[in-house]
């Protein structure tokens, strides 16, 4: 290989604002006619092979007030643990793109994804990582997005082998990543971004 | 399928390049910055892989923000401007297929959003949101109208630079950046406590767009070229795991 050359800098991260959603969900914030439709926080339809679940959450400040000018991005794989990406060993997923889009509710700050539960994947050193979703929050006052991921409750034997939740410390903050099943496929994930429950967030 | 498509791993963010999460002269931040460390961790193909978008991801017009909320003959006021120029990776290599969206503030510093309430009017021919895919070079390319600077409640006379809000998808989720361009000159980029939750000048200067009169279109737009770097692999899948991992 050549010798290295120095890296370039990344360009700097801004907050997204206030009025994220016009450039992101046009349609959310009254913006018609220009997209036909938003991107969207349903991944799924009938013919998404998987689980079907849906997973409900809302984003609390400092104050324990909930955000409700954030958008939340997800990222997780298929029923199979393959990434519907471009490239060897994934395949683009037939009625599941794998990626979704949600705002924040404006008045309760809820947010929520219809999905389905994505299958096991590989850690970089190949150990097996239980099932979780990749999110991504952005909002007025952030000014860098903040990468989480979501774990199920009902995977306690998998997530107890799995080697991200084992490397925090200390030990009780890996339980902020774990959603609390809600019954028939609900799943309810809040985020903190503050205090004695903050959430972990990854440096991605 | 890209060269992207075997890339192990990428080069870890540098932190403090970045703004930090809390810039208390940016008010916002203070309680919506997370107070514990980030956790550190090699990449695994949740952050190596991301989300596929094709031309279906776009529509004709959509980098067209002149035209794309205006009545048919009509177009948005304000000084018609071309935006350009290449998304790289941090080893100089143009990204194809990344997707930009855009938005921004019309002419008189006014956002459509049902949350604004600034005194200046909306332009009924102007919605403000925007999108494009770059080439096989990374190269990309959308018109609009110049946004004007507005004032904000940080402070007790607080005013924002003009700038276009820029939301970015390379083939990593890894890569995912959201981010501000401004227009070389602006005065008020230097007063901004947004900008200068950035710690390094050079870093802020990534963000000024330079005005280009050779790309200028005659008689209809000026040109302004702003570049973006985004996040590059590293050179090779492991060497920038953390000790103890």
């Amino acid at each position: 290989m050549a010798a290295s050359k120095k890296p370039l800098p990344e360009s700097p991260s801004q907050t997204a604002g206030p009025y994220v959603h016009i450039g992101l969900l046009p349609n959310f914030c009254g913006i018609d006619g220009v997209y036909a439709s938003d991107p969207g926080n349903r991944l799924v339809n009938a013919d998404t092979r998987g689980e079907h679940i849906s997973i409900q959450g809302c984003i609390y400040d400092g104050d324990g007030e909930p955000l409700r000018d954030a958008v939340v991005e997800s990222w997780q794989a298929d029923a199979d643990g393959n990434y519907p990406s471009p490239g060897p060993g994934h395949g683009v997923g037939k009625g599941f793109s794998g990626w979704g889009r949600a705002a924040c509710d404006l008045h309760s700050g809820e947010f929520g994804f219809e999905t389905i539960k994505p299958g096991a994947v590989p850690y970089a050193d190949g150990r097996p990582q239980a099932p979780h979703i990749t999110l991504w929050i952005v909002a007025r006052g952030i000014n860098i997005g903040l990468h989480t991921r979501l774990y199920f409750d009902d995977e306690a034997a998998a997530n107890a082998g799995d080697p991200l939740l084992a490397a925090i410390e200390p030990r009780e903050r890996a339980r902020t990543l774990i959603a609390r099943g809600e019954g028939e496929g609900a799943y309810r994930f809040d985020i903190y971004l503050q205090g004695p429950r903050e959430t972990v967030f990854l440096d991605i | 399928m890209t060269d992207d498509a075997g890339i192990l791993a990428y080069l870890p963010r540098d932190r403090d390049w970045h703004p930090p999460a809390l810039a208390p002269a940016y008010r916002s931040s203070i309680k919506r910055s997370p107070h514990q460390p980030l956790l550190k961790f090699p990449c695994s193909l949740s952050e190596t892989t991301g989300p596929l978008f094709g031309q279906d991801a776009r529509g004709p017009g959509d980098d067209d923000l002149i035209h794309n909320f205006a009545a048919a003959g009509q177009s948005a006021l304000g000084p018609r401007i071309l935006v350009h120029g290449y998304v790289r990776d941090q080893s100089g290599r143009g990204i194809a297929g990344a997707l930009l969206e855009i938005w921004q503030a019309n002419a008189g510093g006014r956002y459509r959003h049902v949350n604004e309430g600034y005194l200046a009017p909306l332009d009924p021919n102007f919605g403000g949101c925007g999108r494009c895919l770059t080439d096989a070079d990374g190269y990309y390319r959308f018109s609009s109208i110049q946004p004007a600077p507005y004032p904000w409640p940080n402070g007790p006379n607080s005013w924002r630079p003009a700038h276009i809000h820029f939301s970015l998808f390379g083939p990593a989720f890894a890569q995912r950046l959201i981010t501000q361009m401004y227009f070389e000159g602006d005065p008020l980029i230097p007063l901004c406590p947004i900008v200068n939750a950035i710690p390094r000048p050079e870093a802020v200067d990534m963000l000024v767009a330079r005005l280009d009169p050779q790309a200028a279109l005659p008689m209809d737009m000026l040109a302004w070229r702003f570049d973006i770097t985004l996040r590059g692999p590293a050179q090779t899948p492991f060497e920038n795991r953390p000790e103890g991992l």
